[in-house]
């Protein structure tokens, strides 16, 4: 019997990176209306804006951005290995796995059951469960690699392999802790060390959950969609290894002026500083990956939600080293501008170059030549990106103002505003940001009834693996 | 821990790594942007083929990139020099953190210091007279005080109100300032076993009775009576009038720090309550607590 791949946990993930994605950015609608009207948490302690705010960076970094990751990587490491995936038994626990995971996720937190490190807040056995799921991840992954039927790795996984090796390790260190019972438990790190050890995990997350896997998933299927060979070998090869042996250093950026020893802080930014090409080596590959092919972005609004996914990237990549300058960090630390920062990556180029790949994608799990409706993608392209650049046009105006508002000083040394002052500044521009989220989760909508219109009435591909060996 | 704590052993790893690296850096863009012999030509395709038509040029690394690449290097070198960051060397400027921090403080004090010295000189009556020593203590008020005491300094749940002319710690000029410079913790003992629940409702009703409140149950204040005379007037004085010595409130007035619905005053007798005001002394220096008390000593005149 001819080999297939494995489309099922392909499927069963791109559905849930839309059901996440719902959910995930509608708790950020939520909390975006919060700050406008506090009011809105209706005194209800599950509600209010500490339990909801590590809900949502969890629901869109881990479920939507995670299970986007998984359907991506399990995509491309099979066809481009031209193999079927080593284990369905432990592809499919690693889908079951992470849906408790999210799904316990979703009930602690608002309970408010919480190791309190960002990004990491799930209690100690729900930090064991991902650890599980995510070694049965790494053994998938690998283990297609090893009996792959041509004999060069593609690029994609390169970055994919990276990031599930570095944030394996990184999940592992950062979540090491005494359990004083089923759902409190403390870190095993004494005072700055923690502070330290929390933000090597939280910068290291986004170097390389939202920054090098989702590279992975530009690698493939920017060149796939644009029809052309990827720009440069060499620039793949320089960045990829510059990319992932500096992203180690850049974590003390996040503790600048603090009880950081200075010569920590220092390594944090001139590293930074460094990450600036290896960072810009991505896009530049990506989009001049287009040459030759540019008028495709007229016609072709998935192409356009790629490329303008690598410009945000372009552009936050740029910012963060900026921000790791202590001077700069000195105004923008603690402000919206990190809010407006961190989202340009996180809708800009995480959400968007997941929603052009899934576009791309679902029609080839089942077997259709195109989505439903290629106008419906041009409203969603236009919302994203209108909500992005509201979202994060208003958090650089709010951050910067805060900024200097924070440091306005009088005549006679006394601060010229007290932080309520500087709060009042802030509801146009959070206004504005919910009104850009919004817009944003719109999109996601009319995502879902594209889908459900196109895969509706039709029966999963299953696409025999090529014979052929390159 | 300072830099110079290290240890010779860490010392080099941290030198040994962060060299390493950036070596590696340079190392990779020389190697990767020179020809190999053997090698396709710049522009052609590697040969390598994915997934039937995903293939790559053998473009060489673009020239801006490379020496914004050159250069961020260079930069990150130089900086590592002139600023603390290999292991205990401390970089050739002599810069720390903490460096900087004093040199701005001391700058700060040498400008701001005499204005505060002035006002620090003159009594705190009549500097609640003068509007720009109280514009400028209702500065520092507004960023020290405002969060616990509210902008409005009308207090909120557990921290006093500042602008009704009635004062916990008392309200002279003397007793504001040392209730900032010192702080205070005003401490009500949990009286709920000693009670028991029968004797908590009777002195709960009493303390009710003594603002002449009509929610105050006239027979459980009445036998609540001596058992607060015997409990609690040692603290809150023979008639609840309070004692400012001991932060003790006055009950008389029917306003509470903590609440004043029957619950909320049960539950301060059965549990007690313990108020703590952080102290100021080391933070913001006498001159300025000076300028502080006379803002809130002018609140009540």
């Amino acid at each position: 019997m001819q080999q297939t791949y494995n489309y099922k946990v392909v499927r069963q993930f791109a559905f849930m990176t839309l059901v996440w994605g719902i959910v995930g950015m509608l708790v950020g609608v939520i909390l975006a209306a919060q700050l406008v009207w506090p009011q809105l948490n209706f005194e209800i302690s599950w509600l209010s804006y500490g339990r909801l705010r590590p809900l949502h960076t969890n629901a869109v970094i881990f479920a939507f951005g995670g299970s986007a990751l998984f359907a991506a990587s399990y995509y491309i490491v099979q066809r481009t290995c031209q193999t079927r995936l080593f284990s369905d038994g432990l592809a499919a626990f690693t889908f079951w796995g992470w849906q408790v995971v999210i799904v316990l996720a979703a009930i602690t937190l608002p309970l408010g059951m919480t190791t309190s490190k960002e990004y990491a807040e799930l209690e100690w056995p729900i930090g064991i469960l991902i650890a599980i799921v995510w070694v049965a991840y790494a053994i998938v992954f690998f283990g297609t690699i090893a009996k792959r039927r041509v004999r060069h790795i593609y690029v994609a996984n390169w970055f994919f392999g990276a990031f599930i090796v570095v944030i394996a390790i990184l999940h592992i260190v950062n979540n090491m802790a005494i359990p004083v019972s089923l759902f409190k438990s403390y870190s095993i790190y004494p005072g700055t060390m923690d502070a330290m050890v929390q933000w090597w995990y939280g910068h290291n997350a986004v170097g390389f959950f939202l920054t090098a896997a989702f590279l992975g998933m530009m690698y493939y299927f920017v060149p796939k969609q644009a029809g052309r060979p990827i720009y440069s070998y060499r620039l793949s090869v320089v960045h990829f290894w510059a990319l992932v042996s500096l992203y180690m250093w850049a974590g003390p950026h996040h503790l600048h002026y603090t009880a950081l020893p200075d010569w920590v802080q220092t390594l944090g930014m001139v590293f930074s500083l460094m990450l600036l090409a290896p960072s810009w080596g991505g896009m530049i590959n990506g989009i001049m990956t287009l040459s030759g092919a540019w008028h495709k972005l007229r016609t072709d609004p998935i192409l356009r939600f790629l490329i303008v996914s690598l410009s945000f990237y372009g552009m936050a990549t740029f910012e963060g080293p900026m921000m790791s300058i202590k001077t700069v960090n000195a105004l923008s630390h603690y402000t919206e501008w990190t809010i407006g920062h961190v989202h340009g990556g996180a809708l800009g180029w995480v959400a968007m170059i997941s929603i052009g790949s899934l576009y791309a994608l679902f029609p080839a799990l089942f077997g259709k030549e195109r989505m439903y409706s290629i106008k419906a993608i041009e409203w969603h392209f236009w919302l994203s990106t209108i909500g992005v650049v509201l979202y994060i046009v208003s958090m650089w105006i709010a951050g910067v103002m805060q900024g200097l508002m924070w440091r306005s000083v009088n005549e006679d040394g006394t601060l010229t505003y007290s932080f309520m002052e500087s709060l009042v500044q802030m509801y146009p521009y959070y206004l504005v940001r919910f009104i850009g989220g919004l817009l944003f989760l719109l999109g996601m909508f009319i995502m879902v009834w594209n889908v459900w219109k196109t895969v509706a009435n039709s029966t999963p591909t299953v696409h025999p693996v090529p014979q052929t060996a390159h | 821990m300072t830099e110079h704590d290290m240890s010779s052993f860490w010392h080099v790893w941290v030198i040994g790594l962060t060299l390493l690296n950036i070596a590696g850096m340079v190392w990779l863009l020389w190697w990767t942007s020179k020809r190999r012999p053997g090698e396709v030509a710049q522009g052609e395709q590697t040969g390598h083929v994915w997934d039937g038509d995903l293939s790559e040029y053998n473009n060489p690394l673009p020239r801006w990139w490379l020496w914004m690449f050159y250069l961020t290097i260079a930069f990150s070198v130089i900086y590592l020099l002139l600023y603390p960051g290999l292991g205990r060397f401390a970089g050739f400027l002599g810069w720390s953190s903490v460096g900087q921090f004093e040199q701005e403080m001391e700058r700060a004090e040498a400008r701001f210091g005499p204005i505060f010295a002035e006002y620090a000189a003159r009594p705190i009556p009549e500097l609640a007279q003068d509007p720009q020593a109280r514009l400028t203590g209702q500065r520092l008020y507004l960023n020290y005080c405002a969060t616990c005491h509210g902008t409005d300094a009308r207090g909120a749940p557990g921290f006093p109100d500042l602008a009704d002319a009635h004062w916990q710690w008392g309200g002279t000029p003397e007793a504001i300032k040392a209730s900032i410079l010192d702080g205070r913790q005003g401490i009500m003992p949990a009286m709920g076993l000693a009670l028991g629940e029968a004797g908590v409702a009777q002195v709960v009703h009493y303390v009710l009775s003594l603002s002449e409140r009509a929610d105050a149950d006239p027979s459980l204040a009445e036998q609540g009576q001596p058992v607060f005379a015997m409990m609690c007037a040692a603290c809150h004085g023979a008639s609840g009038e309070g004692m400012s010595a001991m932060g003790a409130p006055d009950l008389t007035r029917n306003t509470w720090l903590y609440g004043g619905s029957v619950r909320a005053i049960t539950h301060t007798i059965n549990e007690g309550r313990h108020g703590i005001m952080p102290p100021f002394r080391d933070f913001l220096g006498e001159d300025r607590v000076h300028v502080l008390a006379a803002y809130l000593y002018g609140l009540n005149q």
